[in-house]
């Protein structure tokens, strides 16, 4: 018999095969490219507003860009204010209508940085992670290792509820237990509020890394008489550890992503402060707070804070790629 | 637990099995077993798959009752202590009977030597010292001595498959156990590490009292002293395992009783 591949409609499959490929292509392409373009945009943009008192500064009032920053010591305001009459001195028509000059907000210049804003997004987060890692993690273990019974059931059933509850109702959540109960807002209460959005997180991937594990691990931890605790810690969570490490990291970048269960915890503190009982700044609230200023040059501090947010993010994840790769080359 | 004769220098355990029935949920496994392990034998469970070799083995250590909703009926003796009185740690139980599965398992992220001291912290050695010593003793009667004594501190997976077996069966035998049981050992391995823990199991049969199952009949041959033969009855609604025969391994190939033990020796089923 001969090598016929028109017998086999070798030409039709491979049309379809061609076809099916070039759909998966584009659809990729198709998810990549926003991807990029956030990514690119806010590089670009948010770099170029980048200098040192960016990151070593808190914020400063805007200032006409001409003035650098020259203060008129009679007045107490910015030297370009110092021709205008602000000592409310006599009109020369008192019923003439007034018309301010249209202010160039282009010429206004912003200063300082957002140092408060990094210090309160770092403070919160971690707290968060220390509020949410033992309980994510143990929770984990115990739906990993204990899976068939009504209470697991109900933990997972929850994490999943919670997990996909939108997180301004974490945010509301927060401030009626804590914002309103302690009469302030604070950074500890935004912690609490990050907890709630971390725990499921943490709790699911440990549960999954947990289940990758093979049964036949347990067995062998089992049958040299280990008690299901000591296999538990010894054996199965440390071959699971590089699993659960990302699974916390990523929870850690989703929470310093997070603005609105800080927007109702938190408030914002044009200040440095480390205090998590009075309230706090973050990057995320910096970003919403700066997009809605009407001086250009403080958008242009939003675009900076999106960036360093951004770039955060992707240090986290990086981070992640590092870990798992060290701890699954070490072996 | 007795102490047979002052004489022996390594105790000689016996298991006793009666009526032994295990289930899966409502569903019974095996049909009700009688079996005896005598001392410093090996004893060879074999069959065709699915005939519950292994789940009776399972049984013999309690690790049966690890798997959700199995259970099991009827009695199981380590001499004259009932393995499944309610007064018995299964814990314990495991110490005392260990168990080499079929897949070599290192524990990953331990070294080798970790590997074999996990065990032995266990049951409250925490001198470094007397650490060391065990774990040297247990990895020069299982034959691994000489291959790792180098790289103690590298992980097990770093080892060929053969060689983690050892391990395995290492780290069995560094608590002292009364008897070992072997869950097919070598079905994933080469025949070159085949032929070594086979050599390894007749050495340890001076010391311990074993258990195999085995696919490989031939292997069964070539170690056992007795063999205990597995069928499926697919006469019943669910498939049900049945202990056909057991006696001398020489009896079981040469002269088989039961039809079916023959008809499966020779190739004609299974």
């Amino acid at each position: 018999m001969t090598l016929q591949t028109n017998m086999l409609n070798y030409g039709g499959r491979r049309v379809v095969d061609r076809t099916l490929r070039g759909c998966t292509v584009v659809a990729t392409a198709i998810a990549i490219i926003p991807l990029v373009l956030i990514i690119g945009y806010v590089l670009v943009v948010g770099g170029s507003s980048l200098n040192v008192a960016f990151f070593t500064q808190t914020y400063m009032p805007p200032v006409p860009a001409d003035s650098g920053g020259a203060v008129d010591p009679a007045t107490g305001l910015p030297a370009d204010f110092a021709g205008i009459d602000v000592s409310g001195g006599t009109l020369a028509d008192p019923n003439a209508p007034v018309v301010p000059a249209e202010p160039d907000l282009t010429q206004i210049q912003a200063q300082g940085g957002v140092l408060h804003g990094i210090v309160g997004t770092l403070l919160i987060t971690l707290v968060g992670l220390l509020f949410a890692l033992p309980i994510g993690l143990m929770a984990g273990i115990f739906l990993a290792e204990y899976p068939s019974n009504s209470l697991a059931t109900g933990i997972r059933f929850c994490c999943d509820v919670l997990s996909g509850a939108p997180s301004i109702v974490i945010g509301v959540v927060g401030y009626t237990l804590l914002v309103q109960q302690a009469r302030t807002y604070s950074g500890l209460a935004g912690a609490v509020a990050i907890t709630f959005l971390m725990v499921p997180t943490i709790a699911r991937t440990t549960e999954e890394m947990l289940k990758l594990v093979p049964h036949a691990v347990r067995e062998a931890a089992m049958a040299m008489g280990a008690p299901k605790w000591y296999g538990t810690l010894t054996v199965v969570v440390p071959t699971a550890l590089t699993g659960i490490v990302t699974g916390a990291l990523l929870a850690f970048a989703r929470g310093a992503g997070e603005t609105a269960p800080l927007l109702l915890t938190i408030q914002g503190n044009s200040n440095l402060s480390y205090d998590l009982l009075a309230p706090m700044a973050a990057l995320p609230l910096l970003t919403y707070k700066y997009i809605e200023s009407p001086f250009p040059a403080e958008n242009q501090l939003a675009w900076g804070t999106a960036f360093v947010l951004l770039l955060l993010v992707l240090g986290v994840n990086l981070l992640v790629r590092v870990v798992t790769t060290r701890i699954k080359g070490g072996v | 637990m007795t102490v047979a004769t002052q004489a022996v220098a390594h105790p000689a355990h016996r298991m006793t099995v009666r009526q032994l029935t295990p289930f899966y949920g409502k569903r019974q496994a095996v049909q009700a077993v009688d079996l005896d392990v005598r001392p410093h034998e090996i004893l060879a469970l074999i069959g065709p798959s699915g005939c519950g070799k292994s789940t009776v083995l399972r049984c013999l250590n309690r690790m049966h009752e690890a798997i959700p909703y199995a259970h099991v009926a009827g009695t199981v003796k380590l001499d004259d202590t009932d393995i499944y009185s309610p007064r018995i740690d299964a814990t314990l139980v495991r110490r005392k009977i260990g168990m080499v599965f079929q897949m070599p398992i290192a524990l990953r992220t331990r070294s080798i030597y970790e590997n074999i001291a996990v065990g032995l912290r266990l049951g409250g050695i925490r001198s470094k010292g007397e650490l060391d010593g065990r774990v040297e003793q247990a990895l020069r009667d299982a034959n691994l001595w000489d291959e790792v004594k180098d790289k103690l501190a590298l992980s097990g997976l770093a080892l060929s498959g053969g060689q983690q077996q050892r391990l395995s069966i290492a780290r069995t035998i560094a608590v002292v156990p009364a008897v070992i049981l072997f869950d097919e050992p070598c079905s994933a391995l080469d025949p070159i590490s085949t032929l070594k823990i086979e050599a390894l199991l007749l050495q340890l049969r001076e010391r311990y009292t074993i258990v195999i199952v085995t696919h490989n009949m031939q292997q069964a041959a070539r170690v056992a002293d007795r063999t205990a033969v597995f069928m499926v009855e697919q006469s019943a609604a669910v498939p049900l395992g049945v202990l056909v025969e057991e006696g001398t391994t020489d009896q079981i190939f040469s002269t088989p009783k039961d039809s079916r033990t023959e008809d499966y020796l020779s190739g004609r089923v299974g």
